[in-house]
């Protein structure tokens, strides 16, 4: 009880101004985030601050019920590190370096099995700005095991500018975070991460964020990708652009 | 929190008013159409009182919750320019300078110094950014990245807080006291883009720029100017210490600078080939679109009123 108030005040009080006044986020398609659990949602990753956008986007209330996955070998290696991990993101810890001997997602399991939305980066570490690396499989092993969870992929662009990786200096930069259609286990492990990377692709060329890509008028790209994407408040309008 | 300026409270009530004829109107026009809750023109009219509802509750806060907000557009209108413009990963350091000099700027204002108002930026800020941008040691595009940030911070944070500064002119000249001018300068220059918009739409024909934007029309730009000098002539008697041939001088300026300031930030869009999108980067704000002509009236009526009458 205490953990997941200690993290709704955090995410109050200090991520969500920081997010959407200090940087602002523009969201594309909201509506397509799961609203009830479980549910795993994958992002790209550029930034440290990739997992506390993509949690704000959350209602507060759900907060508690969304675990991002964060490295043991890197966020619980200290105590101030465990502390902000298990308080304030309340994040389920993932062994790297397992060597096969035990399963580096059992928390994963864990907490798909009590209903929780998860959260992870299948690039799995901090990339080049703005290029996606080759997706680990272990949100494959993770829908393998509960075929009827549904994936849900977004693609997150401008934080790579606002905080980079190796950069302790955050910057102001206006930030798009864009959801894609959700996708479901179909029985094969090498089609699921073929699909995923494809629709990861797909987020990331079609998204409207940066000027040289905007492609809000151009029904053929919003089709192309089943995105309508275009507004934050035009969640409701797909009759407008999808057809 | 001291009472309003009855002028004002007089000028801020009719300009309710009228944005509520303009929702109506909207409503029936957008409800025979059958537009969408979220259309365009009804999110563009319900950001408008959001505007007008800021203005205000600052306004009746005092002068200090006006500066606080304009601040606040400065910041908001460069984030906004400098997501659209093409960085280097060298410029943040620099950018995050530029910044800083934000609640600096404004405190000059607040403070009431005029000498470090208007050099920070030109002279000491625009020798120090692009120094702090050599000692990261990026050569390539430098030139570019310095002529952004610059002209960035120019538009949205030198030139806005001129509008602030109308707020550190001595009360007693102006009839409505300092908030009367500012308000006088926003209305002029916020109705010369609808009536520059609405002539254009009636009797617009031949393109003024149609390289840079095909939509602005002789027509409209004429029209506006008119209706705006008529207006700052109307107003000019209550809100400011203007006499009648300088009203009109000052309306002259805010039509056609405000027209300047508008297809000036649209090269910028045209440029970064953001201009066929069709309403600038959705979710976006849109800060800029609202205070493009004000980068160029708010310095140009500040210095006006500023020589003729203090």
């Amino acid at each position: 009880m205490r953990r997941t108030l200690s993290k709704q005040l955090f995410f109050a009080l200090l991520v969500r101004p920081l997010v959407f006044l200090l940087l602002g986020v523009a969201v594309h398609r909201r509506d397509r985030l799961p609203r009830t659990g479980p549910a795993i949602v994958v992002a790209n990753h550029n930034s440290h601050l990739d997992a506390l956008l993509l949690m704000s986007l959350f209602p507060l209330a759900q907060l508690p019920r969304v675990r991002p996955l964060a490295a043991r070998d890197y966020f619980f290696r200290s105590r101030v590190g465990t502390f902000f991990a298990r308080y304030c993101l309340g994040a389920i810890p993932v062994e790297r370096n397992t060597h096969g001997r035990t399963d580096p997602l059992a928390g994963a399991r864990e907490a798909l099995r009590r209903g929780e939305v998860v959260v992870l980066f299948p690039e799995g570490t901090r990339g080049e700005p703005g290029r996606l690396a080759p997706l680990r499989p272990g949100v494959a092993h993770l829908a393998k095991a509960f075929p009827e969870v549904p994936i849900v992929p977004c693609h997150l662009k401008g934080l790579e500018r606002a905080l980079p990786r190796g950069e302790g200096l955050l910057v102001p930069f206006i930030c798009d975070a864009t959801v894609g259609e959700p996708l479901h286990w179909d029985g094969s492990r090498e089609r699921l991460m073929t699909d995923l990377e494809a629709a990861m692709a797909a987020l990331q060329s079609g998204s409207v964020g940066h000027p040289m890509n905007s492609e809000c008028t151009s029904d053929v790209q919003v089709q192309a990708h089943g995105l309508s994407a275009c507004d934050e408040q035009s969640d409701k309008n797909q009759s407008l652009t999808a057809n | 929190m001291n009472a309003l300026n009855p002028t004002v409270t007089v000028t801020l009530g009719a300009l309710a008013g009228l944005l509520a004829l303009a929702s109506i109107a909207v409503k029936v026009w957008a409800d025979g159409k059958a537009l969408p809750a979220d259309a365009e023109i009804r999110r563009r009219t319900r950001a408008w009182w959001v505007i007008v509802g800021l203005f205000a509750v600052a306004f009746f806060l005092g002068r200090s919750a006006t500066l606080v907000l304009l601040a606040l557009v400065s910041f908001l209108a460069l984030k906004e320019f400098m997501t659209l413009a093409p960085t280097r990963q060298a410029d943040r350091r620099a950018l995050f300078w530029a910044y800083l000099a934000i609640p600096l700027q404004y405190y000059w204002v607040a403070s009431d110094w005029y000498g470090m108002f208007i050099i920070f930026i030109p002279v000491y800020l625009f020798l120090f950014m692009p120094f702090r941008m050599v000692l990261i040691g990026e050569t390539r595009d430098f030139l570019r990245s310095a002529g952004t940030l610059h002209w960035g911070v120019m538009m949205t944070v030198f030139g806005i807080s001129h509008a602030a500064y109308l707020l550190a002119l001595p009360n007693a000249v102006a009839p409505a006291g300092d908030l009367g001018l500012l308000l006088y300068l926003v209305l002029l220059t916020e109705l010369n883009d609808v009536a520059q918009y609405l002539w254009g739409k009636s009797i617009g024909h031949r393109r003024v720029l149609p390289t840079v934007s095909p939509g602005k029309t002789w027509g409209g730009l004429l029209g506006g100017i008119g209706t705006t000098v008529v207006l700052a002539w109307l107003g000019a008697p209550y809100l400011t210490p203007l006499t009648a041939i300088q009203a009109i001088a000052a309306g002259l300026l805010i039509g056609l600078f405000g027209f300047a300031g508008d297809v000036t930030l649209s090269a910028v869009k045209r440029d970064l080939g953001l201009k066929d999108s069709g309403s600038l980067l959705p979710g976006h704000g849109g800060i800029l679109d609202r205070v493009d002509s004000l980068t160029f009236t708010a310095p140009l009526f500040f210095h006006f009123l500023y020589y003729l009458h203090y």
